[in-house]
């Protein structure tokens, strides 16, 4: 508890310092001064960590990183919907632009359902998620004059935390790995972005519930993002994600959500999306995404 | 060190190419990737302002890259003035302004500058702010952003 409020007490330093500097006349040019990629086209932090939308990892390789460099971010995110709130922070290297190292923590807090479950009020899940992904082929930004998008592999080592109760509503196993591919593009001269991934999971609910359930088989699901650019500060769109419907005490379905991107600068972005994860043991979740990223 | 050699370096490229002296050294043909004409109508041009809106702009340009300490070595020795008027003629080409580009293909150019791919994103970012500061509609700057972008190919030499 201490680290997440020392973290929020960091980034809130952050976006104080940044406001105050963006109020001189030549902030932007300070900061844009920063190396690397060309402002969000690294993405923002999704759920899981990786590079992408909010939802769904991205082909692109995480941080300003160019070719020859190394960046790294780190991101909070907050998501309180009609029974939980989840928050979900961590971090990711950048390596030359072709590796991505990141980790995230979700905590998935049950609140009122909790104490209604027995397991007591604020009941919280945890998942540690350890992620890599490699860029094969492409680039989404520079390749203007071809329709190849980049293309990343990439995997999702999950944890939960909590295994012996996602074990006893029918989860079976409190560890496992997603593996995804995903293809990118900037259709720069429309101001458009597209994304797909493929991803093949055993997770329930993106693993807040474990892994596995009536059958113990990997599942291929879908995702895709289609952002729009305003300028060079903002971005909106909208992603979905279905999700495995596996395990028997309650259904599952998938989510999508609509987004805007705001990055001041390099060094921090918010971004703000309305998020509906579909049903979520009790009925349907939906709510406010709120997530700060930092990086350098 | 390295800096000054470049400059001087793309300085003489940019000598060779210029048309007053087109006579003693013939230019090679314009490459389609270096400039492809992208719009017939005018309207892009005009966007840009037409030929007087990209001298304007090429000089905030210059001076936005001469400040920027990532890509000032690339500048400061050259003949600036020159490096604006080729710049002015290819993206008068590209805009659809009627002029033809004929100065050297980019790979000759940039063949021993020494870019690196931040390099060449960094020189991005400063053409963005120019264009920013022009009032340059955001549609119409990314237009002619999606034509440069795959220069990358013959600018960028380095790993």
């Amino acid at each position: 508890m201490k680290t997440v409020f020392s973290r929020m007490a960091i980034a809130a330093s952050f976006v104080c310092a940044s406001f105050v500097y963006a109020g001189s006349t030549h902030a932007e040019d300070f900061f844009t001064y920063a190396s690397g990629k060309l402002l969000l086209t690294g993405g923002v932090s999704q759920v899981e960590g990786a590079a992408g939308g909010g939802l769904t990892p991205w082909a692109v390789i995480g941080s300003y990183g160019s070719r020859g460099q190394t960046g790294a971010n780190a991101y909070y995110t907050t998501i309180g919907t009609q029974d939980y709130k989840i928050t979900s922070y961590g971090a990711l290297i950048g390596i030359h632009d072709r590796v991505e190292l990141s980790y995230a923590r979700q905590d998935f807090d049950t609140q009122q359902v909790g104490a209604a479950l027995g397991l007591g009020a604020g009941y919280t899940i945890s998942q540690d998620t350890i992620g890599v992904k490699v860029k094969l082929i492409g680039d989404a930004v520079l390749e203007q004059d071809s329709w190849l998008p980049q293309i990343a592999v990439g995997a999702q080592f999950k944890s939960n935390k909590n295994g012996d109760l996602v074990k006893a509503l029918g989860a079976r196993d409190d560890q496992s790995t997603d593996y995804y591919i995903s293809a990118t593009k900037l259709l720069l001269a429309q101001g458009i972005l597209l994304n797909g991934t493929l991803r093949a999971t055993k997770a329930n609910q993106f693993g807040i519930l474990g892994y596995g359930g009536q059958d113990n088989a990997y599942h291929l699901q879908a995702e895709g993002s289609v952002a729009y650019l305003l300028n060079r500060h903002l971005a909106v769109g909208a992603e979905f994600r279905t999700k495995p419907d596996n395990l028997g005490v309650a259904k599952e379905g998938g989510a999508v959500d609509i987004f805007a991107a705001y990055a001041l600068n390099k060094h921090l972005s918010l971004t703000l999306a309305y998020a509906d994860l579909g049903n979520i043991v009790t009925r349907r979740q939906s709510g406010l995404y709120v997530s700060l990223q930092g990086g350098f | 060190m390295k800096s000054v050699s470049l400059g001087v370096m793309a300085g003489m490229l940019l000598f060779c190419s210029v048309p007053a002296f087109a006579q003693t050294y013939p230019a090679s043909a314009p490459s389609a990737a270096t400039a492809p004409v992208i719009s017939s109508d005018g309207k892009l041009y005009g966007d840009f302002g037409g030929h007087d809106g990209l001298v304007a702009l090429m000089d905030d340009f210059m001076v936005i890259l001469l400040a920027d300490p990532r890509t000032k070595d690339f500048f400061v020795a050259v003949d600036q003035t020159r490096v604006k008027w080729e710049l002015v003629s290819q993206f008068c080409q590209i805009l659809g302004g009627g002029c033809t580009y004929t100065g050297k293909d980019m790979k000759t150019v940039h063949a021993k500058l020494g870019v690196h791919q931040a390099d060449f994103l960094a020189l991005v970012e400063d053409l963005q702010i120019a264009m920013d500061r022009k009032h340059i509609p955001f549609r119409a700057q990314n237009q002619l952003l999606a034509a440069l972008a795959p220069q990358h190919r013959d600018v960028v030499t380095e790993p």
